[in-house]
């Protein structure tokens, strides 16, 4: 194989995991020191520069970065990532001063924000301090989108949204909310250089056809449009008997709001087995732990409506089947059907996109499925003055990856509006440095701690579950908090090879705790080479790093799949050939261009 | 700062027989300088006990005193160890070999143990072909005292400071096989691949096997114009063969070509195969042997790999006829049979 180009700075981005897999790209082990260094205002603006909503993510995040997560690999469990960034949000001392200060110079360039969610936001706070004119429009009281209607207090308190909402607002945004955009052809009528759609998944999916679906409509609701009711104060009481349908975040949401307003017997019912829910795993536990059965396997058939009222729904019993692909069939297992009884039913079974107020003779063209043509790294749709970003774009995902789209849109329509290139993309910016400073020092904590994940405490449920804004979870304190951070295997310090300063005493190769390290022969086939090292590198999803040939014709290999980054090779290497050097990665934003 | 080892090991990392993996055969970290061919011999020693599967506290390291004799704190973490005093640990050795033959013993020295204070003990431990592994890390100096040459380093070796040895170097293989040593091995700390499989060898073999180590000291001794530098080495290694231990349990595959390859056929029944290099010697053949160092010497050439072994002769065990038990096995009904046996014993002398 041919020697790694480790310039270029994917290869060290990809072994930093998390970071890698957050579609912002944060650089969490970055901010994870910081946290252990009590550091915890300059790590909320490390993730107030990438993610934009340190408290509401440290809350509410679907954390595609703990999956991804070392640690998970050398043990049971990820770092808790997500609520170490909480910690930050929480301990925090001034971060406003370290913001930028509206007012800003003009630039003369005027911008419209359709929606007020998580990826407008984004693009504002971007944009505003070039000097860009902003108008956001929004339908709903305040800014915040889906995280303000969706997402319940008892997980994401008003304060914490307000107080990162108005963060970017006082960018000097011009805000227009309660105003519901009727015609994108209107807003384009009007002096703005660029327009940014970001109006969410806003539709709810429905079971119209489903027998009884009209006759009970009274006690039957869409889930995010209940979850919304209740954000806003017009619900605030349930029945006591509750079917909540699907597997999702949403279910959950709404299965734990239902106990709040007064749900005695609430059951999530889904279709999947358990285990294939979409659910986050730890959003399942919160809804178990609060007394939420969860009854999977079960299609729904009919509501069933006394009467002309609700009395409950009839489900068919199924049994999942994967055919050699994994494709997941549902076969119905003969036994009877069931009757489950309920006061209400919150349909939450997905979203759906809806552009009722986009013309369709603007120029801005739309697919066979109704979504807008929109361009996956400019994010520009063949509109060239509108881009989407968020949900709009491509469909429900979540809000880090909303965030990740309203940085690139930003990105776009201020090369947009300087009429540049919008296929030049920044590249990022990178930094690699040396963290030696002796023999058996580094400038981070390379001892590896075996500490077992540590639990987030909860508040007593006997106070939950009277109070729905009473947040749920309490967030680590500072010692555990130090604790959590320091299970952190600082993957984003790298190990830098030299292989000219190598005299092959193989000391790396003996101490390497994981035996990632091998000295060996070269093979023109990575497969082949993979199998030669001292344990076969067969998670092929991790790279492996490639010397030049050294001295006695073998190259060394590393896999850098269970690397603990613990230094010991860089510290018994007499010639300094393994380096730890500290990598820094970071999406270029609009404000940098 | 990180003078603890990580606890956490690869999730996928090879088990042998036992179900062993290698952290079972792992010690402490190596406090020894970066780089220091002792280590690599550790992790030889290591990776050689693993795969013979051998039960870690069936083990025994004694060593001597020197950079080398603290590598048995390094690894076998799980064994039994006892650092001895200067050169003595063939004595130390000894007492314990006899006092229990199941174990595989481990004798660690170094150049100055073995060459110089403790000469006597190695000449004699090699006369009564005592069972053991005894392995020479040899540096050509005292790198516990910064450096000095020591009685391997090679006349005309420069040392760091520029200073050229005047002396005749004490040759260690040679004077094994000399002494009549019944296993005699060269390798470099720096060659994993012929270094396992000749201790994997040694340790099967019954009878004192004698392993001379080059292993290039990266502080005192890896300068330019030292015949111990991992350069001068890699460049001046000359393998009697190519070698492969054939454990016992395996049926043996392999087909020799005549002449250049031979099987060797050790006391348990383990076979030591040999892709010879050198033509004109026979493992077998002590004089052979002698004239290959004796050339190799002249050419400048280490000689490495197996030189001399003969299995028909038999450890000090077998020589004094002694009992199969380990002494703290031995009981007071064994060892006071009574007055009876006494009388006879003693009617047996009027």
């Amino acid at each position: 194989m041919k020697p790694t180009d480790t310039r270029d700075p994917e290869y060290y981005h990809k072994v930093v995991d998390c970071q890698y897999a957050c579609p912002a790209h944060t650089p969490v082990p970055e901010y994870i020191r910081k946290i252990a260094a009590e550091k915890y205002t300059e790590a909320y603006m490390i993730n107030w520069e990438s993610n934009v909503f340190p408290g509401i993510l440290g809350r509410t995040c679907d954390r595609p970065c703990e999956p991804a997560c070392r640690r998970g690999r050398v043990e049971e469990e990820p770092v808790a990532i997500c609520r170490l960034k909480r910690v930050a949000a929480d301990q925090k001392g001034d971060v406003q001063s370290l913001m930028p200060h509206a007012p800003f110079p003009a630039n003369g360039k005027k911008i419209a924000l359709i929606g007020g969610g998580p990826a407008s936001l984004t693009v504002a706070r971007d944009l505003a301090p070039l000097g860009y004119e902003i108008h956001l429009f929004d339908e709903q009281i305040a800014g915040g989108g889906m995280m303000r209607s969706q997402i319940p207090a008892f997980r994401l308190p008003e304060e914490v949204l307000n107080e990162e909402v108005g963060y970017i607002l006082n960018l000097g945004i011009h805000t227009q909310f309660m105003t519901y955009v009727e015609s994108l052809k209107a807003v384009l009528d009007q002096d703005y250089d660029a327009v940014f759609v970001g109006t969410g998944a806003p539709r709810g999916r429905d079971l119209p056809k489903l027998p009884g679906r009209k006759e009970g409509d009274a006690n039957i609701h869409i889930g995010i449009e209940w979850l919304a009711g209740v954000a806003f104060e017009h619900i605030d009481k349930i029945g006591k008997k509750v079917i909540v349908l699907g597997g999702g975040n949403t279910a959950m949401d709404c299965c734990r709001t239902s106990r709040r307003l007064g749900g005695e017997q609430v059951k999530v019912v889904v279709r999947s087995p358990f285990k294939d829910m979409k659910a986050s795993p730890w959003e399942k536990e919160d809804a178990q732990h609060e007394d939420v059965a969860i009854l999977d396997n079960h299609v729904p058939l009919s509501f069933e409506v006394e009467n002309g009222k609700l009395t409950g729904m009839k489900f068919q019993r199924v049994k999942a089947h994967y055919d050699d692909k994994g494709k997941r069939k549902l076969i119905p297992t003969g036994e009877p059907d069931v009757f489950i009884e309920a006061d209400e039913v919150l349909i939450a079974i997905g979203q759906e996109n809806s552009f009722p107020w986009i013309e369709r003779n603007i120029g801005l063209e739309f697919d066979e499925w109704e979504m807008p043509v929109v361009d996956k790294v400019t994010f520009q749709s063949t509109h060239p003055k509108v881009f989407f970003g968020g949900d709009a774009a491509f469909g429900p995902e979540n809000v880090i990856t909303a965030v990740a789209h309203g940085h690139q849109a930003a990105v776009s329509m201020h090369l947009f509006c300087q009429e540049r290139d919008l296929h030049q993309r920044p590249a990022p910016y990178t930094n690699l440095f040396s963290t030696k400073m002796g023999i058996h020092e580094w400038s981070y904590d390379s001892p590896v701690t075996i500490d077992q994940r540590y639990l987030v405490p909860q508040a007593q449920k006997s106070i939950t579950l009277i109070d729905r804004r009473k947040e749920v979870e309490l967030g680590f304190d500072p010692p555990t908090g130090y604790k959590e951070a320091q299970r952190c295997l600082n993957c984003d310090v790298q190990t830098d090879f030299t292989a000219d300063r190598c005299i092959e005493c193989d000391a790396c190769m003996d101490i390497c705790p994981t035996s990632c390290i091998t000295f060996t022969g070269n093979e023109a086939d990575e497969d082949r080479l993979r199998e030669k090292l001292l344990v076969p590198a067969e998670n092929k999803s991790q790279d492996i790093l490639v010397s030049e040939t050294l001295k006695t014709g073998r190259v060394m290999v590393k896999d850098e799949d269970v690397c603990l980054h613990c230094g010991l090779c860089a510290e018994r290497c007499p010639t300094s050939a393994w380096d730890m050097q500290q990598f820094f990665y970071s999406v270029t934003k609009a404000g940098n261009l | 700062m990180t003078y603890l080892k990580p606890l956490f090991r690869h999730p996928r990392l090879p088990k042998n027989k036992l179900g062993y993996t290698l952290k079972e055969y792992e010690g402490s970290i190596s406090t020894l300088c970066a780089g220091c061919g002792h280590d690599s011999i550790s992790a030889t020693i290591v990776q050689a006990c693993f795969e013979l599967a051998i039960e870690p506290h069936l083990v025994a390291k004694i060593s001597g005193i020197g950079c080398s004799s603290k590598t048995p704190a390094y690894f076998l973490g799980n064994s039994h160890g006892f650092n001895s005093v200067h050169g003595r640990m063939p004595s130390v050795a000894t007492g314990a070999n006899m006092a229990n033959k199941n174990m595989v013993y481990f004798g660690v020295s170094g150049d100055g143990d073995t060459a110089s204070i403790g000469m006597g003990q190695f000449v004699h431990a090699i006369r009564r072909n005592l069972n053991m592994v005894y392995i020479v890390m040899n540096n050509g100096c005292y790198g516990l005292t910064k450096g000095q040459d020591s009685a391997t380093a090679d006349v005309g070796s420069a040392s760091k400071s520029g200073h050229i040895n005047p002396f005749q170097p004490v040759d260690l293989a040679s004077l094994a096989v000399e002494l009549g040593a019944t296993f005699v091995a060269q390798s470099f700390s720096g060659d994993k691949q012929q270094l396992v499989p000749l201790i994997k060898a040694a340790i099967q073999h019954q009878g004192l096997a004698f392993i001379n180590v080059m292993s290039p000291c990266v502080t005192f001794n890896n300068n330019p114009g030292s015949t111990k530098s991992y350069d001068y080495v890699r460049e001046h290694m000359h393998a009697t063969g190519k070698m492969d231990f054939v454990p016992q349990q395996k049926p043996i595959q392999a087909t020799y070509a005549e002449g250049t390859d031979t099987a060797v056929t050790l006391h348990d029944g383990s076979v030591m195969s040999l892709h010879k290099l050198a033509p004109d010697w026979d493992p077998e053949d002590r004089l052979s042997t002698v004239n290959a160092l004796q050339q190799a010497r002249a050419k400048n050439e280490i000689l490495t790999g197996l030189l001399y072994i003969h299995t028909g002769y038999g450890d000090l065990h077998k020589i004094l006829n002694t009992t199969d038990t380990a002494l703290n096995g031995l009981t007071e009904k064994n060892l006071c049979p009574g007055k009876k046996t006494l009388d006879t014993i003693n009617a047996g002398l009027r």
